[in-house]
């Protein structure tokens, strides 16, 4: 790998590793809200099946927003993100590439999980895999919203309380597809769920670098 | 358009349109409010059927507002029309007001009729989602103490959540729908009760209007206030 793109990619990937465990932080999140979830509506494993897609769904949603300030927050407060706006690459390639690391260090990881979480939730091996496959292609567009909310609110001292806010309703289709498509593999119908997801992921992940730079350019301005 | 971004001449305007847009609304909602009381029980509904005349122009003012903020955030980003930021900004808590107008109007016709004060059918849930993008935009404007990049910032949220708002339309009709389908303009709704409808979605829009205007001259006097007291200082 080389090229201003991939070094900007591996520098954020080892910060993501080394910095105080990013990625295992977000997975030990998930794995709680699933574990607190039972404790809350019961252990009756034929309940919990029918609502493991949307649980799991919404505890992945919320995992991945815990880490969204490690996207912008850190370079904006240490400076060096004005040394990555001098690169030569442009401001919406480095969100892109942003983008990316936050997805292969957040997104993957927790789609990586799930199917274990599944297991404790008596998801059937269909159920499973359906949950798999639309973690896989939805995590990239709640990384893409995400970023966006991430670059709105970098200059705030308290953004981490306004990022949800901002960032959770902008998500509800994906949220919506993706606990369709589990609850469609159950039902042994194909209700188009993982295509709508596919169609929202594509959409989020090719807009949000535009965006993002937008507002990245004018935090930076001034 | 720009012969109006001028905050003087719409000082000037809008202070001369005023007491009409108030005078009108005051006269429209309350004959609406008259003519809503004499209809006759619907044959479903019962007495009910009166709560439309208040709940579906809030819901039609609520996502019109979210247009506004919309345009106008588009004017601001694109043509840095001066006057078009503050008209975002004070359209927001409007919109919010009427969208949460909608939702408790919408849960007190739902008590009679659906038996619960919350349906998560797909339009209240997509008004309830809609309330939380008011809610966000507002708090993004008020946690940017920098008004020009708070201006800019809200900007590209408000494109954001209006490119987004079809989607989730979609999504929440997808997920699941027990609303009754829309009737205005498929010409099912008795003229009896039409009129009065007609006359509340026009009361509530010169209502809105009102308000606005309001809440943009108090900017702007706001401004001129603070302008003075730097300059004094």
């Amino acid at each position: 790998m080389s090229g201003p793109f991939a070094s900007l990619l591996s520098r954020d990937l080892r910060l993501a590793a080394r910095s105080g465990g990013g990625a295992a932080l977000a997975l030990a999140f998930f794995a709680l809200v699933a574990t607190l979830v039972p404790l809350g509506v019961g252990s009756d494993l034929h309940l919990l099946s029918r609502i493991a897609g949307g649980v799991l769904w919404v505890g992945a949603v919320l995992a991945a927003l815990l880490s969204l300030d490690r996207l912008y927050q850190g370079d904006f407060d240490d400076g060096s993100l004005d040394l990555i706006a001098l690169s030569p690459l442009s401001l919406e390639q480095v969100a892109l590439a942003k983008l990316l690391a936050h997805w292969l260090s957040t997104g993957l990881p927790l789609t990586l999980l799930s199917p274990l979480l599944a297991l404790l939730f008596g998801l059937s091996g269909q159920g499973t895999w359906a949950l798999f496959v639309s973690l896989l292609i939805g995590t990239p567009a709640v990384s893409a919203v995400g970023a966006i909310g991430a670059s709105l609110t970098l200059s705030l001292k308290r953004g981490g309380l306004i990022l949800p806010l901002i960032v959770l309703p902008l998500l509800a289709p994906a949220v919506i597809f993706g606990a369709g498509a589990v609850s469609g593999a159950l039902d042994h119908l194909s209700n188009g769920a993982l295509g709508l997801l596919s169609a929202f992921s594509v959409a989020a992940v090719l807009l949000s670098p535009f965006a993002a730079a937008a507002c990245v350019r004018l935090n930076l301005a001034g | 358009m720009f012969r109006y971004a001028n905050p003087a001449m719409f000082m000037r305007l809008s202070g001369a349109l005023l007491p009409w847009v108030c005078g009108a609304a005051v006269i429209a909602l309350a004959a609406g409010l008259y003519l809503g009381f004499q209809v006759p029980p619907d044959y479903q509904q019962g007495m009910t059927v009166t709560i439309m005349f208040v709940h579906v122009p809030a819901a039609i003012v609520a996502e019109s507002a979210y247009g506004l903020i919309a345009i106008a955030s588009l004017f601001s980003l694109v043509w840095r029309h001066p006057l078009a930021d503050t008209a975002a900004r004070a359209a927001a808590p409007l919109g919010a007001v009427f969208t949460a107008l909608g939702l408790i109007t919408g849960s007190l016709w739902g008590r009679p009729m659906w038996g619960a004060y919350w349906v998560w059918d797909a339009r209240l849930t997509s008004f309830l989602l809609l309330l939380f993008l008011y809610l966000g935009y507002i708090a993004l404007w008020n946690a940017i103490e920098d008004e020009a990049r708070a201006a800019r910032a809200a900007a590209i949220l408000a494109l954001i959540g209006a490119v987004n708002l079809p989607i989730i339309k979609f999504s929440v009709d997808w997920w699941n729908t027990l609303h009754q389908g829309e009737s205005i303009l498929s010409g099912k709704i008795a003229p009896v009760f039409l009129w009065p409808l007609l006359i509340m979605a026009l009361a509530y829009m010169l209502l809105f209007a009102a308000l606005w205007m309001v809440r943009i001259r108090t900017e702007i006097v706001n401004r001129r206030a603070r302008g003075l007291m730097q300059r004094t200082a």
